[in-house]
């Protein structure tokens, strides 16, 4: 990437500073605009009546009732809704043989999960809405559930779609060398292990939500969205619901928490499109809590069957594994279910040199609530795999984990390279991050306290994970299998006639920061001060065209196409301002909302004067001259399918073996993300992914019967992390450029959330060492931990 | 089910009278009835904290109170906190220390933290941990949170 690196040398010099968020003001105050804050005249709720069952036929549906019910306006079942509606289907072209039925926003005939929507009554009141749902009366034949996913694929097992022959949804098989061949030499020591990782979800604070209102005479649907990608959204409820794209306007304002949650196509949401279509008014539609655990999109669940060779001076000769994963009835809308499996396929070892590898991934439909891409998709279970064998392995052959890692770490002078499976890595630098990790946590001395610790009966364990990110992604992600999925970003920059910036861009906010980050630039680059930076994202009707804020995106492609769009305004303004000075372009700069002589400094004239002579007074220009103070650009990775990061983390535990309580002492983790724009921001990013990685590891898990019943659907019952039982996290920072920008930044987002498990895993199986025994099953419960200390049967 | 009950209560200083449903809680009358938005309701259980707010002084789960149990209450809610609490100090804390990401769990997170300090206790962050633990942030991991809370202390003790 080649272009004006001279950006960052200059004095308004906000990128890789920690300041602070300018929205943060607003939501401090309670002024923040969440769908749900919405009223609009002659609104009216979405109540859902779904499926108590996992798995059932439905015979009848009685609405009667309930249409006569005190505020109903209108009651839909399932059928009612698919007439307005071109059906669905979960599948992508470079996912070969990947197959999901179509799906209605609705169940039709038949419910295939416990929450699946079933009917819909649109009420005055969301409470009497919810009245109403209790007087519908649906006849349902109830069909035997499929859930464990191993079991759904006997070739006994009843089938989920019978036009299928089998509940396998998508199979794929990586191969490089010979594994079985290389693990059977004689010099080469063989660990295997199952490890089971289970299912959870993403507890947005805010639960889904929607608004959509319709205006007959422009014919046109908005949807308010709290959401992540509204030009996806924008072409899928135009393509489903058969109107024109132009026509259909999506609005993210504020979004409470997404993680991935929110970045796919729920049927309840599409049937609350629809019905502000046919009713012409706006509709609301807010998961209650209840809902949210039966209907958002699940992860991981995964049973892994895994092996490893190495030899006795710690080289790794090869690593393979048999994954099955369940994803519920259908593949998820329009990203697909297969996508977590298919990063495990291709991220498991990445960051190490080896060269046999067999990777097996079994895609699984069963009757549960559909899986799906949430934050850190398919890297908790690779970095698991990987480095947990690897410390397994060390062990086995009396190696301390650092060492087996520096023996195999791809050198951080190697790049560009590949890995054994023609993964193209460049810019990473493992070495740096687990020598800048040992040092900020003290690695030695922590070994010595174990040491103590350990002869006076406490068990403490030191974990690492050395992972790698896949961030950045370019058209090879999704836009090449025929995802309605922008991999591009646009940034417009325009200034106005009082000498400040108003910014707009495709990529999107849900507390990250994005559109601090996004002032940052812009201020940085064009030369204003940041106050003077109003910022727009989330609403198709107003910013340019892109993807949205996903898979680690928004700061390397949204923010490299803000950089771009404000240097080629500062490039008009300063053309137009060397015609008013008489002088040349490449003699003046802008600074602090000034244009000045590059080299003396000297003030010539303000941003706002130079506006209102071009807006007010155009009669002062020459006739050829003709200024843009506007600019819009687009990035998009090219030289990469997507831009790795990578890092280095380590837990610091204790067990409690009387009562299996697990307890995080401290966690490191060092990143590098490539430039930093805002370290306080990229911080905090780190410690909310691990500590999300932290409730995968040891707390969350939707627990579910044999019958499909999931047990454990609240908050009361469902845990997530909580500040008491959270340690301090220590974040630092290898910065390593990607050369695919001239911004230099990687993403961030999905680091922490993606290593922590495996270093926590680690910990504890470091811990438990001394008694013989290891955690192989996440979450890593004290009842579990009580099993396999051999305390509990 | 529809039966209504009028009810006066104060809320930031403003007085309202309103007729509210028997079955309407708190949060929802705040936030629909008389349009203060600022208050979140994230798992209508008691469980997640972000309905949390302050009912005659006390922290309490907006969405375990119904309406009608307001009655006559002084209520003092997010958008109240710089004025009626003094917290701006507070505020700033969690702006420049970015004790939020999306925000969604801050009206609760600000209650429990303003009533933390108010009660007097240490800038101790084990104490802080605990005493938030009726508070779920999924964004943040709770450490910048804990920072802001213990630097207001601080800075309150000069």
């Amino acid at each position: 990437m080649t272009g004006p690196v001279s950006v960052f040398d200059k004095p308004t010099d906000y990128i890789g500073k920690s300041i602070p968020r300018s929205d943060a003001a607003r939501l401090l105050r309670g002024q923040g605009r969440y769908v749900d804050d919405m009223q609009l005249p002659r609104m009216v709720h979405a109540v859902f009546l779904r499926s108590p069952y996992a798995h059932a036929r439905i015979n009848s549906i009685d609405v009667s009732q309930a249409a006569e019910a005190q505020g109903v306006l209108a009651v839909y079942t399932g059928k009612d809704i698919a007439k307005h509606v071109e059906p669905y289907v979960g599948v992508l072209s470079h996912l070969p043989g990947l197959r999901s039925p179509a799906q209605y926003p609705l169940a039709v005939d038949v419910a295939r999960w416990q929450g699946e929507p079933v009917a819909v009554v649109i009420c005055t009141t969301r409470a009497l809405g919810e009245d109403a749902i209790e007087i519908i009366e649906v006849d349902y034949e109830q069909l035997p559930a499929i859930t464990d996913t191993l079991d759904a694929l006997s070739p006994e097992s009843p089938l989920i779609h019978d036009e299928y022959d089998s509940n396998l949804a998508w199979k794929r098989e990586v191969e490089a060398g010979n594994l079985d061949q290389a693990l059977a030499q004689e010099d080469v020591i063989v660990v295997e292990k199952q490890i089971k990782f289970g299912r959870h979800t993403g507890v947005t604070l805010e639960t889904r939500a929607t608004v959509c209102d319709y205006i007959p005479g422009d014919n046109e649907l908005i949807m308010y969205y709290a959401g992540q990608a509204p030009h996806m959204l924008q072409f899928i409820l135009a393509k489903h619901l058969d109107m024109l794209e132009e026509n259909v306007r999506v609005v993210a304002h504020d979004v409470g928490g997404s993680f991935g949650i929110k970045v796919h196509t729920y049927g309840d949401e599409i049937a609350t499109a629809i019905i502000a279509r046919l009713l012409k008014r706006p509709v609301k539609f807010t998961a209650d809590r209840l809902e949210s655990f039966v209907t958002d999109i699940h992860a991981r669940d995964h049973f892994v069957d895994a092996k490893i060779g190495v030899r006795k001076d710690g080289s790794i000769v090869g690593m393979g594994f048999n994954d099955f994963t369940g994803i519920g009835p259908f593949s998820m809308y329009p990203r697909t279910s297969a996508i977590e499996c298919n990063q495990i396929l291709n991220l498991t070892g990445a960051p190490y040199r080896f060269e046999h590898y067999h990777a097996v991934g079994n895609v699984v439909f069963q009757n549960k609530t559909l899986m799906c891409q949430y934050r850190a998709v398919g890297h908790p279970i690779a970095m698991a795999i990987s480095d947990c064998m690897i410390e397994e392995a060390a062990r086995a052959i009396g190696m301390d984990p650092v060492q087996i890692r520096r023996k195999n770490l791809i050198p951080d002078d190697a790049y560009p390279t590949k890995s054994a499976t023609g993964m193209r890595f460049d810019d990473l630098s493992h070495h740096a991050c687990l020598d800048k990790l040992l040092k900020i946590m003290d690695y030695d001395a922590l070994l010595v306290d174990q040491k103590d610790c350990l002869s006076n009966g406490i068990y403490r364990g030191i974990g690492f994970v050395s992972l790698v990110e896949v961030t950045n992604p370019s058209p090879m992600f999704y836009g090449i299998g025929g995802a309605p999925i922008a991999s591009q970003d646009g940034a417009t920059v325009r200034l106005d006639a009082a000498g400040a910036l108003h910014i707009s861009s495709s990529i999107t906010e849900q507390g990250q920061g994005t559109n601090a980050i996004l002032q940052q630039i812009a201020a940085d680059v064009f030369g204003v001060s940041i106050e003077r930076v109003k910022v727009t994202t989330g609403d198709t009707a107003t910013v340019p065209y892109g993807g949205g804020t996903w898979a680690s995106r928004g700061a390397g492609i949204g923010g490299e196409a803000m950089l771009l769009a404000s240097h080629a305004l500062k490039e008009q303004v300063l053309d137009t301002a060397a015609v008013i000075l008489q002088a040349k372009p490449e003699q003046l700069d802008i600074s602090f909302g000034e244009i000045i002589i590059k080299e003396s400094g000297e003030k010539k004239i303000s941003l706002g004067d130079l506006a209102k002579i071009v807006y007010y007074r155009g009669n002062e220009l020459p006739h050829d001259l003709k200024p843009e103070l506007i600019a819009t650009r687009h990035y998009r990775v090219t030289d990469f399918p997507f831009v790795f990061t990578n890092g280095a983390m380590a837990a610091h535990v204790e067990v409690d073996t009387n009562t299996g309580i697990i307890k995080i002492l401290h966690f490191w983790a060092v990143e590098d993300c490539g430039r930093v724009i805002n370290p306080q921001l990229v911080d905090d990013q780190i410690r909310g992914g691990v500590v999300q990685g932290i409730g995968g590891a040891l707390y969350e898990e939707c627990v579910y019967d044999a019958e499909g019943q999931m047990q454990n659907a609240s908050m009361a019952d469902y845990l997530v992390p909580m500040a008491g039982e959270m340690p301090e996290i220590t974040v630092a920072h290898i910065e390593t450029y990607t050369k695919t920008s001239i911004l230099g930044a990687k993403g961030a987002g999905e680091a922490g959330t993606g290593g922590a498990p495996a270093a926590i895993m680690n910990a504890v199986n470091n811990a438990l060492a001394p008694l013989d025994c290891g955690m192989w099953q996440m979450p890593m419960t004290p009842e579990r931990v009580l099993r396999t200390l051999g305390k509990i049967n | 089910m529809t039966k209504t009950v009028q009810i006066t209560v104060n809320v930031n200083g403003e007085k309202y009278i309103e007729d509210v449903p028997l079955r309407m809680n708190l949060a929802d009358f705040l936030r629909t009835k008389i349009g203060l938005t600022g208050t979140h309701v994230g798992c209508e259980h008691g469980v997640c904290g972000a309905c949390t707010l302050f009912l005659n002084g006390i922290t309490a789960r907006s969405c375990l109170a119904l309406a009608v149990q307001a009655d006559g209450a002084e209520i003092t809610t997010i958008e109240g906190y710089e004025l009626e609490k003094n917290a701006t100090d507070l505020i700033k804390n969690f702006h420049n220390r970015n004790a939020l990401q999306c925000g969604y769990c801050t009206p609760g997170m600000l209650a429990s933290s303003i009533e933390y300090i108010e009660q007097g206790n240490p800038a101790d962050r084990v104490k802080v941990k605990e005493y938030l633990s009726g508070n779920y942030c999924r964004c943040t991991g709770y450490q910048a949170i804990v920072d802001a809370i213990c630097t207001t202390i601080e800075e309150r003790q000069g």
